[in-house]
């Protein structure tokens, strides 16, 4: 079966086999694999990138699916010579460590602050009960957000 | 595998007229675990989400393809208090009520919130439409009436849907995470009481017994209370399983009912 999709911003086409997610398209079939592929069941968040305009688990997309839909990936936020804010300020203040969790935090984040720039920590820590990260305990993601929040203001 | 993306509710029922048996993809947030998991590989796979009258919102309606997102940002109390307890917000942006209904899992969290308002469901197929009170819909754990060639189109809230409602939810942490008990409970003007219990039986339950102790009751006394929160323990019907003991069940059911009923009392 062919699916067609904008991913990042790019009009993108992929032969898939039945059943697939749309994190294995994502990942396997058209070359990204910033979205991780962890837990395949809808909790770690690792996998997140948006669709059509809403934060999503991609492994709980069926690719089939997905035809027709805009999705945005951690590499469609920025490049390494041009980073997005939030992958910047994550570099900044270390908000990473092994960093399996980090491309679905950094979407999470984006998500959250391109709707509510103003997001108290409070409603960050509900944004990202989704995005299990083992390694930072989360206070440097705060930290980074925090520092971002002052930037902008 | 075969997939149909209808784009319309007769394009929908076509397609199931057609394949009769085809699995419906609503947010995919339990099918794609299944099928993550390989326990199931539907041959044929019938799409909602651009089906735009299963997304409809109306008074005393809801559609089958409404997010826990959607109903978080809605006016309806203990709807908006069970979406919010729902996994994580990328759960709440795809999950649906009609996923809800179709799982049928004894612990789904907006089930005690139709039980408590006695709403009906409403199912479509090719054929016509019918409704059916929640509890001749969820039959047991993962059964339902669905028909082959039929899906939930939505679901039917009574004329009056009383303000004083409220839904909580007991588990291991604060999110994500499945109910170890949850309920809802209603007061209506007139002091008719609805108290609606999940993942304490086969199917969520209505505490019978305890609604009419309270029935009327402007401000229980708490022996009252003490009464009601044992009428709730006796009635539900928890097993043990790997997230809880019956024990623990029965125990929280009634406490948790009592803590809901006084939440709503106030409201
Ligand atoms: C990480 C995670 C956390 C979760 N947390 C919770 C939670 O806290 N509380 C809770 O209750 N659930 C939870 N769930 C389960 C799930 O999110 C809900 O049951 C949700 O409502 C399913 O909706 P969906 O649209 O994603 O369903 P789908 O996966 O698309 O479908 C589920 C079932 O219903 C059928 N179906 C879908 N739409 C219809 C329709 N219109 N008519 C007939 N049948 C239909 C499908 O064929 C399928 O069998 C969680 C799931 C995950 C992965
Ligand atoms: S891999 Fe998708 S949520 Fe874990
Ligand atoms: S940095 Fe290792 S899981 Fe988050």
């Amino acid at each position: 079966m062919i699916i067609t999709l904008t991913v990042n911003g790019q009009p993108r086409t992929a032969e898939i086999a039945g059943w697939e997610s749309l994190l294995w398209v994502l990942r396997e079939r058209l070359g990204l694999p910033g979205a991780k592929d962890a837990c395949l069941q809808g909790e770690c968040g690792s996998c997140s990138v948006v669709l059509d305009g809403e934060l999503v688990c991609s492994c709980l997309v069926m690719a089939a699916d997905a035809e027709g839909a805009r999705v945005t990936t951690a590499e469609g936020l920025g490049t390494i010579e041009q980073p997005h804010p939030v992958q910047q300020a994550f570099v900044d203040h270390g908000a990473v460590q092994c960093g399996y969790c980090t491309p679905g935090l950094v979407v999470a984040v984006a998500h959250l602050l391109e709707r509510h720039p103003d997001a108290s920590d409070d409603d960050l820590r509900e944004a990202l009960s989704g995005n299990l990260c083992r390694c930072t305990g989360y206070g440097s993601v705060l930290r980074a957000v925090a520092a971002l929040r002052k930037e902008q203001a | 595998m075969q997939i149909l993306r209808p784009r319309d509710l007769d394009g929908a029922l076509d397609a199931l007229a057609a394949h009769p048996d085809a699995s419906l993809l609503a947010g995919g947030t339990d099918l794609m675990v299944e099928v993550n998991l390989e326990h199931r590989r539907p041959e044929t796979v019938i799409a909602l989400r651009r089906v735009g009258e299963l997304a409809e919102w109306r008074d005393g309606f809801i559609g089958a393809t409404v997010t826990y997102a959607r109903m978080e940002r809605e006016r309806l109390p203990a709807l908006a208090e069970l979406a919010r307890t729902v996994g994580s917000p990328q759960i709440r942006a795809a999950g649906t009520l009609g996923g809800n209904l179709g799982t049928a899992s004894p612990a789904g969290d907006a089930l005690p919130f139709l039980a408590a308002l006695d709403a009906q469901v409403v199912l479509a197929s090719a054929e016509g439409r019918r409704r059916l009170p929640w509890d001749e819909f969820l039959l047991g754990p993962g059964h339902t009436a669905l028909r082959p060639g039929e899906l939930v189109l939505g679901v039917e809230l009574p004329d009056t849907v009383p303000a004083r409602q409220a839904f909580a939810k007991i588990g291991v942490r604060q999110a994500m995470v499945i109910a170890t008990v949850n309920c809802c409970v209603v007061r209506h003007d007139d002091g008719a009481t609805r108290v609606a219990m999940g993942a304490v039986g086969p199917t969520v339950l209505r505490a019978r017994e305890a609604e009419a102790l309270v029935a009327g009751v402007a401000e229980p006394s708490p022996q009252l209370l003490d009464e009601f929160q044992r009428l709730v323990s006796k009635e539900v019907q928890p097993i043990t399983d790997h997230r809880s003991t019956a024990e623990y069940r029965r125990h929280a059911a009634g406490v948790l009912a009592r803590r809901t009923l006084e939440r709503c009392l106030h409201r």
